[in-house]
Parts: structure tokens; sequence; C-alpha cells
């Protein structure tokens, strides 16, 4: 029983350790394929569904294979403000794919984020868990042509 | 009023990865202070005499919630950081963590012995992943330094979920969950994590206890406004010269910060508190920055003349029904609801009954929502039609 319900409280304890092993496996393999899911739930005690559950909920999970690496343009009202739109049609065009999409290479996927608290240095981004500043098209192509 | 530094008071003074620099300036003093001789009830007075309240938007007093969960007679207990940050247009607590976490940690273990408790929490978002090296480092040299011997700091990572920075939906997210809200009651000081007692404060809440307990309750509460005391620190951004972090005293005006320190020209409105936070509209801009008028956790982002209200108020309702948990009806639905009317409107049309549908949903969602998403989602849309309710009306009869 994982619910609130009058006194008593029983929690699965193996289960704190989920998101942290979600996290881990997300790194080491690009994803969450259903495998890993799986031995998970089994390892921790727990029903596959919650693990999918959980996995689905966060946006830094992924259940599908994903590029070596993660593009994520802030599209929040600040950046918004610094023409964050460019700074997307750049990246669009750079790498030939839409939000949501990844390059047939493998090379990259990119998706659109909400604020990633840098706003005073907006337009911003991510790639992996680099954060990327002030951004101009120009910086763009450099930056892009540093991933492998 | 004015610029004082309280929360920043290290910020850029101190190197981040040296503890050695922080003792410098007094560190870990106020924790001595605490464990001796001072009274776990001592202290709590001490922080409900300063008038502290919380920084994270809510604004709930901090010594009153420290006190419910002091009082609780049960071994286990937490404290919890949340260094969540997702608030659109706030940055503030990344600038502290990155510049001073040594007076998290000392304020975490302070909290720690004030309410019994003998393990903390830091929940920083994911998007903050680049700091989690420097904090551990941080906890690394406070433990090597003796500060943590019965209290013990860890770090939980986010995974990208803006209801995570949800008290209860941040709980749920340590426990390996989906990050959902919880009803209320019980609250956190009295079952919080794993059902035990568990205060949850703010960054820049927890920056303050260290002053506090140094100086005393008394001299905090000297500063600010009747109800807010202390300084608050504002996240900047927008159409301004210089965004950035400003630390003010608590009861300065708008204007003070958005065009005396930022810099801003030809201002027509302010949204006040990110994404559920009031819009000002420039006529109103010598308002007061305290929990009385307008506050939220901070984030001031600037709109200029040349700006569109309803565009405005369509993206952030957009993000709005994504960052919903989804448990509760009025929330899902309503902002869904909003997100479709507004985007007509921003494609230039409207419908006649448009505005007061608007109107009556916002009614129920901001009556009936579970949490604070969908209690204050409305509020953007509300003062929209409130202060720039002709540019709905033109674009309805324009159709
Ligand atoms: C949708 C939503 C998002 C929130 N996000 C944050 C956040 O990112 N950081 C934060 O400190 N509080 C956030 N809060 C407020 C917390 O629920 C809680 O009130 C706060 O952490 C309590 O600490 P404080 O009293 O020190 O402010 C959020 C609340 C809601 C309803
Ligand atoms: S809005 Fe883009 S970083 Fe905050």
């Amino acid at each position: 029983m994982n619910k609130i319900n009058g006194e008593i409280y029983m929690q699965n304890k193996e289960q704190k350790e989920l998101l942290v092993r979600l996290g881990e496996a997300q790194n080491k393999f690009g994803y969450l394929s259903e495998k890993v899911m799986i031995e998970l739930a089994e390892s921790l005690d727990m029903s596959i569904s919650d693990v999918y559950g959980v996995a689905t909920f966060y946006s830094f999970f992924s259940i599908r294979p994903q590029g070596r690496n993660i593009i994520r343009i802030c599209k929040s009202v600040p950046c918004f403000l610094k023409n964050s739109q460019v700074i997307i049609e750049t990246v669009e065009k750079e790498i030939g794919i839409k939000p949501g999409e990844t390059t047939p290479n493998g090379k990259f996927s990119f998706h659109l984020t909400n604020c990633i608290g840098v706003c005073d240095k907006a337009p911003a981004m991510m790639i992996n868990s680099e954060v990327y500043i002030d951004l101009t098209p120009n910086k763009i192509s450099q930056i892009l042509k540093a991933h492998k | 009023m004015a610029q004082q530094r309280i929360v920043l008071r290290n910020c850029g003074v101190i190197d981040p990865m040296q503890i050695s620099t922080y003792l410098d300036r007094d560190g870990f003093k106020a924790l001595k202070k605490a464990l001796a001789g001072v009274t776990q009830e001592q202290i709590i007075d001490e922080i409900k005499l300063s008038g502290l309240r919380g920084r994270g938007g809510a604004g709930f007093p901090c010594g009153l919630k420290w006190e419910l969960a002091g009082k609780a007679q049960v071994d286990e207990k937490y404290v919890i950081c949340n260094a969540d940050e997702g608030e659109i247009g706030t940055f503030k607590d990344r600038y502290i963590l990155e510049r001073d976490p040594f007076t998290l940690i000392e304020a975490m273990a302070i909290a720690g012995y004030a309410i019994g408790a003998k393990r903390g929490y830091i929940y920083l978002r994911a998007e903050y992943h680049c700091l989690l090296d420097l904090l551990k480092n941080a906890i690394g040299q406070a433990k090597e330094g003796g500060f943590l011997d019965q209290f013990d700091i860890d770090i939980r990572e986010g995974a990208g979920a803006y209801i995570c920075g949800e008290e209860s939906a941040l709980m749920d997210s340590i426990e390996g969950k989906r990050g959902e809200v919880r009803y209320r009651p019980p609250f956190p000081p009295s079952r919080g994590l794993w059902g035990k007692p568990t205060i949850i404060n703010n960054v820049e809440t927890l920056m303050n206890i260290p002053q506090i307990i140094f100086n005393g309750g008394h001299w905090f509460s000297q500063l600010g406004t009747e109800q807010s005391k202390g300084t608050k620190v504002f996240s900047v951004s927008g159409d301004v010269k210089k965004p950035g972090v400003y630390e003010l005293v608590l009861g300065s005006r708008l204007r003070e910060l958005v065009e005396g320190l930022a810099l801003a020209e030809k201002v027509k409105m302010v949204q006040v508190g990110g994404a559920t936070g009031r819009i000002i509209p420039y006529e109103m801009i010598d308002m007061p920055l305290a929990f009385e008028s307008i506050l939220g956790a901070g984030a001031i982002i600037v709109f200029n003349e040349t700006r569109d209200i309803i565009d405005i108020v369509y993206r952030v309702m957009e993000f709005l029904a994504e960052e919903c948990c989804g448990k509760c009806t009025p929330c899902r639905e309503g902002t869904e609801v909003m997100v479709e009317i507004l985007e007509r409107f921003s494609r230039g049309g409207g419908l006649e009954t448009d505005i007061s549908l608007l109107e009556e949903v916002a009614s129920a969602m901001m009556l009936s929502s579970l949490c604070g998403l969908g209690q204050a989602a409305p509020i953007p849309v509300v003062n929209s039609l409130q202060y720039f309710r002709s540019v709905y009306e033109n674009r309805i009869r324009q159709n």
C-alpha cells in the first residue's frame, strides 16, 4: 500500500531508489527500454506498470532511443522575449530535424523545454547537462560542431 | 527602501569550493551558537520573532512550520530544501547555490537541530545537474570540518517536472513516485516524507536562518513591512538593460527594481511571481513588493510597449497546461480550455462568448483545484481581462 490511509502509512522502501536507478539507466543506455524497466521492477519489487508510470512522468526520462546528444531549447516567456524562436529555427536548419525528433545518424535529439533558470542570459539551451547562454545563430553552429 | 544583502551577503565574496573562506565570514557560528546551550524551542521562538515567511511563493510563516514539526513526538523527521526552482523567470536559487552553498548547509543543520531531524535532503532540479559536484563538495567539506556530526544531508535530483516544486509532489518524487500532488491534510509538518514529520523550505528561506540566529529575530523583524520582514531576492528578466539578481528590503517599490536597478524603458507591464503571477500594468508600477501586495517567488518579467498581452498570456497558459500533473479535473481540463480560447485570440480570432467563458472557467479553477498550480493558473488571464480588456474586445469585434 503506497497511500496514506488513516494511521497506516506503508511504503515499499525499495521504491525510493527508483528515480535514482532510472536516472542511472537513462545515462547509461540513453533511454529506458522495456527490458530495463522490467529488470528494475523485479529488483525493486514493484509492478512494471508502476515503473512505467514513473518513467513516463518525467521529461528527462525517455522510453524511446535518443540521440547521443540531447538538445533542449528553452521556449518559456523570458527566452521568447529574447528571440528564442530564431535559435529554434537555426537548430532545426543545422541538424535538419524538428522538435521531438532524432537525426538519422543518431547524433542529436532535439526537444523544446521550459525555463532552465538562466533567464537573465536568454536565450538559452541545454545539450545533455551542459547549459549554453546568450545564444546567437553564430554561436549555435560552433556549439553543435563541438559535439560528436 | 533599498538594496541590502542578507541572503546574498557571501555571494561573490567567498569561494564556493573552499569552506575556509566561509569560516572567515563567521560561517557556522550560528550553528555553534545553536548547539551550545540554546534549546530547540528557543531557536524556533527566534525564527517566529523574526517574522520570516517562506520565499518559495506561498509565504507561510517559517517559525510556525518548524514549531509544528518540532512538537511531533516521533523519532524520524526530515528537513527538505526545495531547490527545484522551476518557476518561469526564476533563477535566484541557482545564483545562490552557485555562490554560497555553505550558508544553506548551515541553515539545514540548524533546522535539523531545531525540529529534531537527523537527515535532510536537497531536491535539486535536473536542469541544475551542473551544480551537483559543487554541492557535494560543500557537504563533504562541512562533514570534514565536523559541522554535520549530528545531521546528514543527501542530494536528490529531479528528472524534469515543474510540479515537483510543489511540496507534496516533491516528496512523492523523493519517494520514487510520479510527482503528483497529495490531498491535504495531513500537512508535511505532521506527515510528510515517508509519512514522517517534515519541514520543507525554499533555498532562499533557509539562507536567512543563520543570520537570524546570529543577530537575533528582533534584528530581522526591524526590516521590511508589517507582514513582510527582511529582504527578498528578485530574478529580473525580459525587456530590461540589466537583467539579473537583486536583493531588496521588502516593501521596496516595483519601480525601483524595474526602472531604477534593471534599467527598463517604455514598460508596458510586468509579471510578478512567474507563470501564475499577477500582471501589473505600468500605471501600477509604484506598488510595494511585499506579501501584502505582490511578491510570489520574486520572478519579475518585464514587457515593453511592443509586446502583445494576449500572446504572452497564451504562452504562459500553454506552459501551465503542459505542467499540470493531471490529478484534479478543474486544473487538467481548465488549463486546456483556456489554451484553446487564448490560442483563438492570439490568431486574431475570438468569439463573443469567449470572455465570459474564460471568467467562468477561471473562477471554477480558483475555487476547486487541488494545489497552487490550478488555483493560481487563471491569475494572469484574469489580470489581462482586468487591465487590457479592450484588446480582447477588439479582436472579437474584428472577427
Ligand atoms: C506548482 C507549484 C510549484 C512550486 N514550485 C516551487 C519551487 O520550484 N521552489 C520552491 O521553493 N517552492 C515551490 N513551490 C512552493 C512549495 O509548494 C512550498 O510552498 C515551498 O517549498 C515551501 O517553502 P517556503 O515556505 O520556504 O517557501 C511550488 C508550489 C506550486 C503550487
Ligand atoms: S525562460 Fe529560458 S531560461 Fe528561463
